[in-house]
């Protein structure tokens, strides 16, 4: 079966392509690309007019509660929300119970995500340390023999040094890159929101930005003394964007993503009438100027990606007291409407810049092969209609958890249709694969 | 009349509005001077106190106020609750709620909780204290102390002395006196600050031997010993030396300017057995304008109707 994608924008920077025209796939690949397009027999025509067509979305943090804790996700309606969202792809992270720490639990993802094309493509993650202890090694040698592509201790920092200093030395030899969330214990001690503004309004515990920016520092400096390439999770402030792309232009081996939730709200948004928990994150919330500096420094390049770490939580969980509830809000669903209505829609970012944040640099990162719209490449797309005008709403959510931190926005543009390898796992906004 | 349904945070109120809170609680000091202290005001209305960290003397002055209008106070707290058991707080509000008590007075570790049960429930919520957040009736205390003996709020510079990071009292009474139109001064070593002092509107100094000859008012916080385990201080007597009001301290005061502190004083830490002991101490004031005030708040947001109070 073939299948003709007609009339879209496309835009993908790679073969320098942003135009009106057709796509013709035969068996996951790209036949050709071009607006007089011999019809083959057997023909599946998507009329795409109107509509953006780019190579397909990968998120490279994101949290799937599976195994352990499938009241809150698991990898099936995580997949389904990444599609609702218009990813083809995405990367979970490895806190989950039991962590993802070994071969065998590398092959419990890929078997439960039974990919195939139509269904979302899960890159398997595996823990830089033994349960994520920061003291043991983790098996990377197996995690890899089993199709792991990166490795992350998310959802907390590497403490010790030379721990650190380890797990880089030895990832490097597989060529897989090291994902670090950057969380110096002993500075951020109880912390739960931005130190400053808002943590001597609310009362609560201050979670200081130089938590976050030391550990990048000592990062990136493991980085230039092992050849590893470190990546930086969710970074959040001004000056730590300032720390990766002076490293960068040295030739460190550094990249960097940012989240939407860090990109456009601020500790401001946190206020004293709710304590609203949906906006608890780690790392926390950071100034309005951090949010600007973050948003010009993704436009700029200075950020390589955007990364949504879906954090999805229980109705229950989030409902306690703001130091009881756990961090983090969902993602997946929210961050390409946040990020056409915020910063390509106004002109703030161009398309093949969009592309690049969502789709290139996150491939590139994981080694996940590019979705190169030319002949011979690989057919993954998302398809983005940028006139629908739609609110962030509860009960439209395919993730089993509804902690969004932008319920209620009013957003223009999402996607329409998701492709993996030629085959619709999103149809005119509908997930066709459970 | 104050127009508010809940105290939960004193910057919802005007200057009017906690005026008058302090003018009812000086008809109420009245009351309980008398031998028989008791109006019938809040007969039939049911009023708990939700503990949820133990506080003997806050709660104690609730529960004095409460039945000292004559409504049913009954003590909700931590330990005989279900909150150990894995119940929300807004179950724990829900439940109340279904009980029909018409206030709650909250205690919280958790900053934000009162809100939290503000909406869970239909009764008025009154905040006790909220972690390190807020204390708004002890602020409130402090004003109508302050009142009481200085004759006036406005105008005069307050300092106040220790863990200023960690004190809910700071919190509401910052606040309060610049609504007021006061002067408040934190003082304590910068371990012990918030990460943005001047955002509560008080200047900041961390040494106190500056300042204290301009001081009407010298509020001492209570060190809590538990704060110690993360070092913020060297020890208990090189705070003493740094910050302690001792008889030396004194002599540098103003000639009327008072001492105050929330309780319990660890003595010969904040103040030696002289300065606690004091005519300038009025801290035992502070205790006795507790139950008056409490009395006016709740008395205020339960509709204030048919009272029997002296006007």
């Amino acid at each position: 079966m073939a299948l003709l994608l007609k009339g879209a924008h496309v835009v993908d920077p790679i073969v320098g392509i942003d135009e009106i025209c057709d796509i013709l796939v035969r068996d996951g690949r790209v036949v050709e690309v071009g607006n007089a397009i011999d019809l083959p027999e057997k023909l599946l025509v998507k009329d795409c007019s109107g509509k953006y067509l780019i190579p397909g979305m990968v998120d490279v943090h994101v949290h799937f509660r599976d195994p352990g804790q499938e009241y809150k996700e698991d990898i099936v309606s995580g997949m389904r929300a990444a599609a609702h969202g218009g990813f083809t792809g995405v990367v979970p992270m490895a806190n989950t119970k039991p962590v993802i720490d070994d071969g065998a639990m590398i092959e419990y993802v890929l078997e439960k995500c039974a990919y195939e094309p139509g269904r979302t493509r899960v890159y398997p993650l595996g823990a830089c340390t033994k349960g994520l202890k920061g003291t043991q090694l983790a098996e990377m040698g197996d995690m890899v023999a089993a199709g792991a592509v990166a490795f992350s201790d998310d959802g907390r920092g590497i403490q010790d040094g030379g721990m650190m200093r380890r797990v880089m030395d030895y990832a490097k030899m597989f060529g897989k890159p090291v994902m670090s969330h950057c969380q110096m214990e002993d500075i951020v001690g109880p912390g739960v929101v931005n130190e400053g503004v808002v943590s001597t309004r609310l009362g609560l515990a201050g979670w200081p930005a130089v938590g976050e920016e030391v550990q990048i520092a000592r990062d990136i400096e493991l980085a230039r003394l092992t050849g590893c390439h470190i990546h930086i999770q969710h970074l959040t402030t001004a000056h730590a964007v300032e720390i990766v792309s002076q490293a960068k232009e040295e030739g460190v081996p550094v990249t960097c993503e940012v989240t939407p939730h860090h990109l456009f709200l601020s500790e401001d948004d946190i206020d004293k009438e709710t304590y609203d928990t949906s906006l608890k994150m780690n790392p926390p919330l950071r100034t309005k100027a951090d949010t600007l500096a973050l948003q010009e420094a993704l436009v700029d390049g200075r950020i390589d990606m955007v990364a949504t770490d879906h954090a999805p939580h229980a109705a229950h969980e989030k409902a306690l007291e703001f130091n009881l509830a756990p961090f983090g809000t969902t993602g997946l669903e929210t961050a390409l409407g946040l990020l056409l209505t915020k910063l390509v829609l106004p002109g703030k970012m161009s398309w093949q810049r969009l592309v690049e944040v969502t789709s290139i640099k996150p491939r590139e990162l994981i080694g996940a092969g590019l979705a190169r719209i030319e002949p011979g490449g690989l057919a993954d797309y998302t398809v983005i209609d940028p006139r629908i005008e739609w609110e962030v709403r509860e009960e439209e959510f395919e993730s089993k958890s509804h902690n969004c931190a932008f319920t209620g926005y009013k957003l223009t543009g999402r996607a329409t249709d998701v492709f993996t390898e030629g085959y619709a796992s999103m149809e005119d906004g509908k997930v066709l694969f459970s | 009349m104050i127009k508010h349904k809940h105290l939960i945070d004193i910057e919802d109120y005007s200057k009017e509005e906690i005026t008058e809170i302090l003018d009812t609680a000086k008809s109420f000091k009245e009351v309980n001077d008398r031998a028989i202290k008791k109006l019938p005001t809040l007969r039939g209305r049911t009023i708990i106190n939700l503990f949820m960290e133990a506080s003997t003397r806050t709660r104690t002055s609730f529960e004095i106020a409460g039945k000292r209008l004559s409504g049913d106070v009954i003590n909700f707290s931590a330990s005989s609750s279900s909150t150990s058991k894995g119940e929300t707080l807004a179950d724990t509000a829900e439940t109340l709620d279904a009980m029909n008590c018409d206030l709650v007075v909250v205690r919280s570790k958790q900053e934000g909780a009162p809100r939290l049960l503000a909406r869970h429930m239909k009764a008025h919520v009154v905040n006790g204290g909220d972690g390190k957040h807020q204390h708004p009736t002890q602020a409130l205390l402090d004003a109508f102390t302050i009142r009481e003996t200085l004759g006036r709020i406005e105008g005069l510079t307050i300092g106040i002395v220790g863990d200023i990071a960690h004190s809910r009292v700071v919190g509401s009474l910052v606040r309060l006196l610049k609504i007021m139109g006061a002067s408040p001064i934190v003082i304590g070593p910068p371990t012990l600050m918030p990460a943005c002092p001047e955002l509560l509107g008080a200047r900041v100094s961390y040494t106190l031997d500056d300042v204290l000859p301009e001081l009407d008012i010298v509020y001492m916080l209570r060190i809590q010993l538990e704060r110690l385990e993360a070092s913020p201080l060297p020890s208990l007597r090189e705070y003493a030396m740094l910050y302690g009001i001792n008889t030396k301290r004194m002599r540098s005061m103003k000639e009327d300017a008072i001492i105050m502190h929330p309780g319990p004083i660890n003595r010969g830490v904040e103040l030696t057995a002289e300065a606690a002991d004091s005519d300038r101490a009025v801290i035992l004031d502070q205790v006795n304008s507790g139950v008056a005030v409490r009395m006016a708040v709740m008395y205020l947001l339960l509709g204030g109707e048919g009272s029997g109070v002296a006007s």
